[in-house]
């Protein structure tokens, strides 16, 4: 073992770092949103397949409207997924090169699933028609299985560097480690489904959204109506749990990241009782919180954060400022994610309770408008939330263990990179909604999207195969 | 073998599918890019849907199986090597990225005008793809990379044994190609299209040999430890690519298509553990052994058994996705019926 002095590293610039921050926390977002797609939509389909076999025609054409759809996002998923990988070691050399092997095995499990997923997925999109129908829709099992256990995989990773375990450091030299330790990691019991919710939020609002739309444009007929249902469960489901799942996640941050949770809360000195605060400012230069509006329950963060109104909660002032994350950053994006979360656990049930009574899926307007609106919302809150975790957890890449200055890169010149992948990913985002838009509209024409760069006639290649 | 060669061992075997499965995938690109405009290259692009279609992200996560291997596994190494050759990697990055959402958008693009902009997307990072982790090879195989820290960011993956690894594998992924979609072709009935790319996959082959002897003297010049290795104990796997290679001529020839893939697939596997056994025991030649760099062992262990494991769930499943495109079951056209 190479001790860690040799391989720690420091940012060619100051400027450097944020670009290699920026550029992680970039391809991160956008990917983590076609992650959402690879872990709640093959449920959603396998639910209209199901459906559909049992002889729900509009639902049968939903799952192989979908199937062509998740592989364009598919498609877009692995090689985005695929680049943070590599920036893994582009970027953070330092935390590879100390705890590589520490935070390893996750890796390796995920790469594990990711493959069972990719293979049955070429299954289940390709085999339409062809697989007989029962191991068909069944190669979906695999693909849903997969999804969930990669996303655990992922998350532990995650969790680790919230809250490192498995690791022995003595005077700077990792002296022990224990890889499956390191895999159940405390945070991840409480990230993994606080994700996994949010993907079934996000799957599911976004595409009940679609077809919100359609309903509004007047395209009421019971394939759009289906189309909004199935999706719509989903996220009625996963709304109003969120929050609870949230709050477990929230009270771990409280007991064994005080800096983060301080942050998120904007709270400056210790307090017990502590009051909960609305919006407001932190003011870096007075150290306090400008404009908050205290909700007037008494000791209601204290009880959040510790199950007791008398709790005591840490202050920012008792934490050292080159251990403090960038609070307003974290404190925006955390209120953020609560408000719109509650927005969405707020609609979901009262949609349900609607739906419940009226025996078919609610179709007002204003729940068709909502509704519309709900997968960005779902989306924003997915981001923010994301922020809220990352951002938190500086300055430490691996919580107490490592600055994330000491993962940075030493190459130069970052900014290079950097403006290459925007080009590439705002192209990317482009492309997805054009051949996703191209698709819906040549659907509502009659027509079928298909290769449009010529080729040969169907039907002689069919009976060269027969 | 020790725990860490076994740890190795299935590195480079990962390694060995990458550059075959993958390799047979990128391949594509040259041959979509150059199909030209006639109605033929229409048959071309369909049949290249087709063949990789369903399989090119299954066979894509051999390089993230790779990846994940070399920093679990080699971490102070790993972080040498991305610190070094920032650049090809970030190229290969971009280039993988392009090459996924190309091949995916193009299929349901609303014109021809930007089926083409994607399809050029597509084959273009098809070809760098390759020739830039022919590159990143290179370097590692002539002792440019480090056993820790960044070495010289520019040299080191631009000297001539990087341009010929980077060179080879653009042809050797395109002679690939060119087998496969023969075969897929005339499998489909498109004996237009089979015709045509078994004249490419047959000019391929007939320069890539050449290019491959050539190719010797650049490493004896610039990568002796490599060209010894290559000459010792890795002499009877560069003998068998050899054979795989004359005997794909052969079968090409003599239109048996099927065994053709095989032999093709023999004569690039074997090149490629031929590279991995001349070079054992280095991980980076003449700079660090595999060995001195190992992570820590419960961490090779536990790796270990996820490769067991995935031997186990993989493998099958990998086997059955690949059994079934080549019976035809699984087929482009058939992405949500009609």
């Amino acid at each position: 073992m190479l001790p860690l002095a040799s391989t720690t590293s420091a940012a060619a610039t100051a400027t450097d770092f944020l670009i290699a921050r920026n550029q992680m926390a970039l391809s991160l977002g956008w990917h983590i949103i076609l992650a959402c797609f690879g872990v709640a939509f093959p449920l959603l389909i396998w639910v209209a397949h199901r459906r559909g076999l049992r002889g729900d025609d509009d639902a049968l054409l939903l799952a192989r409207r979908w199937s062509k759809v998740a592989l364009v996002l598919f498609a877009v998923g692995a090689v985005s997924g695929t680049i943070l990988s590599f920036e893994m070691g582009l970027l953070w050399p330092g935390l590879m090169e100390t705890y590589g092997d520490a935070i390893g095995l996750m890796f390796a499990l995920e790469g594990l699933f990711f493959f069972l997923e990719a293979i049955f997925l070429g299954m289940y999109v390709y085999g339409w028609d062809r697989l007989p129908p029962k191991w068909h829709i069944a190669s979906l099992w695999p693909v849903i299985a997969s999804g969930t256990l990669g996303t655990f995989m992922i998350m532990s990773v995650n969790g680790w560097m919230n809250g490192p375990e498995g690791v022995e450091v003595v005077d700077g030299v990792v002296t022990e480690i224990r890889p499956w330790d390191a895999l159940l990691n405390e945070p991840v019991l409480t990230t993994f489904p606080h994700m996994w919710l949010a993907a079934f939020m996000v799957v599911g609002f976004t595409v009940a959204g679609v077809y919100a739309v359609g309903l509004l444009r007047g395209r009421d007929d019971r394939y759009h109506r289906v189309g909004l249902a199935i999706p719509l469960v989903a996220g009625l489901v996963a709304a109003p749990l969120q929050p609870v799942v949230g709050h477990f996640a929230g009270q771990r941050v409280a007991a064994e990241q005080p800096a983060k949770f301080a942050a998120m809360e904007g709270l400056p000195e210790t307090t017990t009782r502590a009051p909960f605060d609305v919006g407001g400012i932190w003011d870096e230069e007075a150290e306090e919180l400008r404009g908050g509006v205290e909700l007037p329950i008494p000791g209601l963060l204290s009880f959040l954060a510790t199950n007791s109104f008398d709790g005591e909660v840490t202050g920012l002032l008792d934490i050292p400022r080159d251990e403090r994350p960038p609070v307003n950053i974290v404190r925006f994006s955390f209120q953020t994610m609560v408000g719109l979360g509650t927005l969405l656990a707020g609609l979901s049930v009262l949609l349900a309770l609607l739906w419940w009574r009226r025996r078919e899926v609610p179709t007002d307007r204003w729940a068709l408008r909502a509704l519309a609106v709900s997968g960005p919302a779902a989306i924003i809150a997915l981001e923010t939330g994301w922020i809220t975790t990352e951002v938190g957890r500086q300055p430490w890449v691996a919580y107490e263990l490592m600055r994330t200055t000491e993962a940075v890169t030493d190459t130069p010149d970052l900014w290079i990179g950097f403006t290459i992948l925007v080009v590439v990913y705002t192209a990317m985002t482009v492309g997805v909604f054009a051949v996703l838009r191209g698709m819906a509209r040549r659907w509502r024409e009659g027509s079928d999207p298909g290769p449009v760069y010529g080729g040969d006639d169907e039907e002689a290649i069919e009976g060269a195969r027969s | 073998m020790t725990l860490v060669d076994a740890v190795a061992a299935m590195l480079f075997s990962g390694v060995v599918l990458y550059a075959v499965f993958g390799g047979a995938d990128f391949g594509t690109g040259l041959w979509d890019l150059t199909a030209g405009t006639d109605t033929r290259a229409g048959r071309v692009r369909r049949q290249i849907d087709e063949s990789i279609g369903p399989v090119w992200e299954a066979n894509h996560v051999w390089l993230i199986f790779v990846l994940v291997v070399l920093w679990t596994g080699f971490p102070v190494a790993f972080g040498a090597m991305m610190r070094t050759l920032a650049v090809p990697w970030l190229l290969v990055g971009v280039g993988i990225v392009l090459r996924g959402a190309g091949f995916a958008f193009r299929k349901y693009a609303t014109s021809f005008r930007w089926a083409r902009v994607y399809g050029v997307a597509f084959s273009t990072s098809s070809i760098i793809t390759p020739f830039f982790l022919g590159t990143i090879a290179g370097a590692i195989a002539s002792g440019r990379v480090p056993a820790q820290g960044a070495g010289d960011r520019w040299a080191s993956w631009t000297g001539p044994t990087s341009i010929l690894g980077g060179v080879l594998a653009v042809l050797v992924t395109a002679f690939l190609a060119a087998v496969l979609l023969t075969h897929d072709a005339h499998r489909s009935g498109r004996d237009d299209v089979a015709a045509a790319m078994r004249r490419r996959a047959l000019g391929t082959a007939v320069v890539t040999g050449p290019v491959a002897l050539g190719g010797i003297a650049v490493l004896a010049a610039d990568a002796p430890t490599l060209f010894a290795g290559l000459l010792g104990n890795g002499l009877p796997l560069v003998l068998l690519s050899a054979v795989g290679g004359i005997g794909t001529i052969a079968l090409l020839v003599r239109n048996q298509l099927a065994r053709a893939r095989f032999a093709a697939a023999l004569s690039v596997g074997s090149v490629v553990v031929g590279w991995g056994v001349a070079q054992y025991p280095w991980l980076h030649v003449d700079t660090v052994r595999l060995s001195e760099t190992a992570g820590a062992e419960p961490t090779l262990w536990a790796l270990l058994i996820g490769f067991g494991l995935a031997i186990v769930l993989v493998g099958p499943a990998l086997v059955a996705l690949l059994v079934l495109v080549e019976r035809g079951v699984l087929s482009d056209n058939r992405v949500g019926g009609r």
